[in-house]
């Protein structure tokens, strides 16, 4: 598989109470994150709040300038551009190719204008089709995502969450998009359109070929979607690894922690309370030393304090873990067993 | 007569309440439809149910919690403080009665502390204020409790943290402070209302944790309000699946987790991703369609617009609970024919 | 994907009508709900429809004076009386006046004479005039029959002005000023408060010092000093424009904050980040995708702007430094009140204080009433 987008360095560095009085301070968001993505798979990007995967999606997309670092487009037929490097005027192009589905579709959807403007609008803006051609493109889009074309008519208020999640994937998808960016595309939503919403970024990845980056914080939907799953930390990513050997045998003690935690909808499988995990998350403006993750492993060791560990290929895997004794330490995984016949 | 043993004796049990809220320029919306709950001590009910499903409505109504638009046209809410039953359903909600019961013998925690906590007065003072409202002790001794009661709830270093403000502490610690303010009177219930929803997944972890221990500790009844199936998996002892309006389901959660019953619960079941190996995936079967406006609830059972199974009673007639097992109850016109063929 | 169609019943979500109505018109129903402000929005209407119509409405011209007539009680009008014989006379009539000498301070002073009635016509015949300065007319909405009789329905003033003409005709410069005033204020507001608010950073921290700097300067003091400034000899037009200037200098400075403010919430708003990165321009953005969201605030925020104008004329001519006769305005009006003497004799003179009363609550609820449906969430 072929590269489409790689990510090499990237930093993001806010600077907070910045201001007439008082002193400023910094909060590092990223910290020198590089990735690659295949064409046509589907990286996740998890990560509990304040780990940097929305800022990571922003800076990939460009909606926010990067601190430093670089962010490579891999168009099929033509050499890589560099996207972190284009003017606004010259990313346009591009910004057909790499688009963006929101959380909250009621916010990422202009309340003061109808479904078909809506899906319309990326059309105009690059001019791409006008008159009887766009209204077919339109209609041809919504009609994919499962909204009828007698809705077109509407404003988005009319509609419900999930469905506004159908008119927000419209958007992204009208331009003929490669690559297509979800931030936390299905965590708004409730349990069974969730279901509906997954079914239908899976469906129109095969039919359009899509690739995606897939930003959540639910453990469960990324093992469902993933192909390859990107562990954040602090801004930092702790583990880098195709979904199967991740929920099978993480190699990073958050991932361990993060798999621990997280419910599982069968009452036979409670956890106990060994695998409660230890403390919380520090204040984003006080990052520990050493391994951003020290304070709450349980295997932490006196090298973890003071030395950082680098992320690097586990020998013999197709895994990436940020830990000293990555090869050392069993960790647990959290594949359910396959469920009997009679199910 | 032979005594009851205590611990059968319900602490709370709701008996067909309906709950219905009226508008001056709209007609009645019936939110709750004839709910039957029952609650003991130490054990956990979980209410589970998608967004407007009325399981919210179902817990503020105990503490009688709505607003003035919503009314109790039957059932009651009967609750056992020791010396006799009352029914909250009949008092009002801002009498007396109400208001020593609210906060001392049943008290609520919230998805977002914040909300509930005054930002302008310590943790440490909001605490006391309950235990010297409640029990009249000396502010003293009422610091004493509060110290012991965040130590319980995990805040390290409590004779600090009490004086510390609601936004200075982390999204875990202020949740765990909500609870510690709950459970400053030794509550015979408390109601959990989507209390981890807001929080981190390891976090939630924490807190459900917590959550178990505190009731092994206090021996309260609870009733947790989530929609989160891998919540109520991890900390119910009974479960019951609300959908609009409807108690669908009830029962031991692992009798129902093992065999659901009602069309909406397997199919609620089937929407949940499994961690799965990528070879073992299944495709999702979601719920068709979306949830209905309550004012356009079906006249029959409320699932009829979505169920796979739908067939000639649904529409029209609302369905009774079948007993499909010890004490697991189900509201499905298929299991109530099921079971009649199998009686005749 | 026919089968992710029948999963999406969208037709039955909501009622066709709300489904395809608009902000605005979803705004309009909120709006029509509030009962408070509906009322207050006729009583507006009312009021400006009467400035409109001046000339048409007013009984007489309201520079037309008449001597005999000094500080002639207010008439009323009246509808049906009892003849003489017995019947019934029907239709709209005002009693003449006789004159008394009051035995105690000796002074002339006028009476309803309830033996002389005077007919009012509709529509009465009267000197032509050309309405709102345009269209040539020759009717007046009423007038006696015989226009050489007094028609004092809300009694007159010093020079025997009548007082209803002179209050129409005042409804019209004191309205127009607060709607001028509010106009410029709002271009102004729009344009600064827009690029403060759409750039951020430096420039928006200048502007609002700058705003920050207007506002806390006390107004009554500055508005004097500015209106003292005004060369005596400018006409009539030229005071009414540099008052209205004046007025907006510090009425910009509300408005242009709500514009920012509004202006930054909806640049962090995700469809606005949307739009950025469909490719759009910022011209593209601020013009599709902000003014239309805040299209319903501005609205509000500039309703409740005009009373705060409208006062302000009136305190200015009030103390004889805004508009000065022969202009008419309620303030101006209310001038003729100031002391105590002629408002024992002549308490009619405080009909302009009502209407300024009754026009500043209605346009307050109307505001409110705006500003509560555009934002229903916002409280």
């Amino acid at each position: 598989m072929s590269t489409i987008l790689s990510v090499e360095n990237l930093s993001k560095i806010y600077t907070l109470g910045s201001g007439l009085f008082g002193p400023s301070r910094e909060l590092v968001a990223l910290n020198d994150i590089s990735l690659t993505v295949k064409a046509g798979e589907t990286l996740a990007i998890v990560g509990e709040s304040g780990c940097g995967k929305t800022s990571l999606g922003r800076c990939i997309i460009q909606a926010q300038p990067a601190t430093e670092g670089r962010v490579y487009y891999h168009p099929k037929d033509a050499a890589k551009v560099e996207l972190t490097a284009l003017s606004k005027r010259e990313l346009k192009p591009w910004r057909r190719d790499v688009r963006m589905i929101f959380q909250d579709p009621m916010s990422s959807l202009n309340p003061n204008m109808r479904v078909f403007d809506l899906v319309a609008e990326p059309l105009r803006i690059h001019r791409i089709a006008r008159g009887r051609e766009l209204e077919e493109r339109v209609y041809d889009v919504l009609a994919k995502v499962g909204i009828p074309s007698d809705a077109a008519g509407r404003y988005p208020h009319a509609f419900s969450g999930g469905q506004r999640q159908r008119i927000g994937i419209a958007r992204a998808l009208v331009l003929d998009p490669k690559l297509v960016i979800a931030d936390e595309a299905v965590s708004a939503l409730d349990v069974s359109i969730q279901a509906q919403v997954l079914n239908l970024l899976d469906d129109l990845k095969e039919e359009f070929g899509l690739t995606y980056i897939f930003i959540s914080h639910d453990l469960g939907v990324v093992n469902y979607i993933a192909d390859r799953v990107v562990v954040m930390y602090l801004g930092h990513v702790v583990e880098n690894a195709p979904t199967d050997l991740l929920f099978e045998r993480p190699r990073h003690p958050y991932t361990e922690m993060l798999l621990a935690a997280l419910p599982v909808a069968d009452p036979t499988r409670r956890k106990g309370r060994s695998t409660t995990p230890r403390g919380e998350i520090p204040y984003l403006g006080n990052r520990p030393q050493g391994c951003p993750f020290h304070t709450r492993c349980k295997y932490a060791q006196d090298r973890c304090r003071s030395e950082k560990p680098a992320l690097r290929a586990i020998d013999g895997t197709d895994q990436m873990a940020a830990c000293h004794f990555a090869e050392a330490l069993e960790l647990q995984g959290a594949f359910e067993a396959p469920q009997k016949a009679s199910a | 007569m032979p005594q009851i043993p205590m611990a059968a004796e319900p602490i709370l049990a709701i008996k067909n309440m309906s709950i219905t809220f009226t508008s001056p320029d709209e007609a009645d919306v019936e939110a709750v439809r004839q709910v039957d709950l029952t609650l003991t001590a130490g054990k956990t009910l979980a209410l589970v149910g998608e967004s407007g499903c009325g399981k919210s409505v179902t817990a503020r109504a105990i503490l009688r919690l709505l607003d003035k638009s919503a009314l109790l046209p039957s059932g009651e809410i009967l609750f056992n403080h020791g010396q006799g039953t009352v029914d909250i359903a009949r008092l009002k909600p801002d009498s007396l009665a109400m208001r020593s019961i609210r906060g001392a013998e049943i008290s609520m925690i919230f998805q977002e502390p914040m909300t509930s906590l005054s930002p302008v007065h310590t943790i440490g003072d909001q605490i006391d204020e309950v235990i010297v409202l409640h029990e009249g002790v000396s502010p003293k001794k009422a610091r004493e409790r509060t110290v012991h009661l965040l130590d319980q709830v995990g805040i390290s270093g409590a004779r600090e943290r009490a004086n510390a403000y609601p936004f200075e502490l982390s999204g875990g610690l202020r949740q765990r402070a909500m609870i510690a303010m709950a459970l400053a009177c030794t509550p015979k219930l408390l109601i959990a209302d989507e209390p981890t929803t807001a929080l981190d997944v390891t976090t939630q972890a924490q807190i459900l944790d917590l959550l178990r221990q505190l009731q092994d500790d206090f021996g309260m009844a609870m009733l947790f309000i989530t929609h989160d199936l891998g919540v109520v998996a991890e900390i119910a002892d009974e479960v019951a699946v609300m959908y609009l309006g409807d108690v669908v389901e009830q029962g031991d959660v692992y009798e129902v987790f093992r065999s659901p019953q009602h069309p909406y619960t397997q199919a609620l079941m089937n929407s949940v991703p499994h961690l799965r190996r990528k070879a073992d995936r299944q495709r999702l079967s979601p719920i068709k369609g979306t949830v209905p406006s309550p004012k356009d609830r079906p006249a029959g059972c409320a699932f009829t617009s979505r169920c796979p199974y739908v067939f000639e009673p649904c529409a029209g007639t609302r369905p009774a609970p079948t007993e499909v097992g010890a004490g697991h109850l189900a509201r499905c016109h298929l299991l109530a024919r099921t079971k009649m063929e199998a009686l005749a | 994907m026919a089968v992710l169609l029948m999963e999406t019943p969208v037709s039955e979500i909501a009622p066709r009508r709300i489904a395809r109505e608009s902000q605005l018109g979803l705004m309009w129903r909120r709006f029509r709900q509030h009962r408070l402000a509906l009322i207050s929005l006729w009583v507006v209407v009312f009021f400006y429809a009467v400035a409109i119509l001046a000339e048409f409405l007013s009984p007489t011209d309201p520079s037309a004076y008449n001597a005999r007539y000094t500080y002639a009680p207010p008439q009323g009008i009246h509808f049906f009386d009892r003849n003489e014989d017995g019947s019934w006379y029907f239709g709209p009539f005002v009693y003449g006046y006789k004159t008394e000498i009051d035995p105690v301070a000796l002074r002339r002073t006028f009476v309803i004479d309830e033996e002389v009635r005077l007919p009012v016509r509709f529509f009465a015949e009267s000197a032509p005039y050309r309405l709102a300065g345009l269209i040539p007319m020759s009717t007046r909405f009423i007038g006696l029959e015989n226009p050489r009789d007094p028609f004092y329905i809300l009694g007159a003033d010093r020079l025997g002005r009548d007082l209803l003409s002179r209050l129409i005709h005042g409804t019209r410069i004191s309205l127009s000023i607060g709607l001028a005033g509010v106009t410029l204020s709002l271009f102004f507001g729009i344009v600064i408060g827009g690029f403060a608010g759409f750039y951020g950073g430096r420039f928006d921290g200048v502007v609002m010092r700058v705003v920050e700097f207007i506002r806390s300067m006390p107004t009554i003091p500055l508005w004097l000093g500015l209106a003292a400034a005004l060369p005596r000899d400018w006409s009539a037009l030229q005071t009414y424009f540099a008052i209205t200037i004046i007025l907006s200098l510090i009425g910009w400075t509300e408005l242009a904050r709500v514009v920012r403010g509004r202006f930054l919430s909806l640049r962090t708003e995700d469809f606005v980040t949307a739009a950025q990165l469909d490719g759009a321009s910022d011209w593209r953005i601020v013009t599709r995708h902000m003014v239309p969201s805040f299209t319903s605030h501005i609205i509000a925020a500039a309703t409740l702007a005009i009373p705060g104008m409208i006062l302000a004329e009136t305190a200015l001519s009030f103390l004889g430094l805004g508009l000065q006769a022969p202009i008419v305005s309620w303030g101006t009006l209310l001038q003729d009140a100031q002391n105590i003497r002629t408002l024992a004799t002549a308490p009619w003179l405080l009909m302009p204080g009502l209407c300024v009363i009754v026009v500043i609550l209605a346009l307050n609820f109307l505001g409110d009433g705006l500003r509560d449906a555009a934002d229903p969430h916002g409280r």
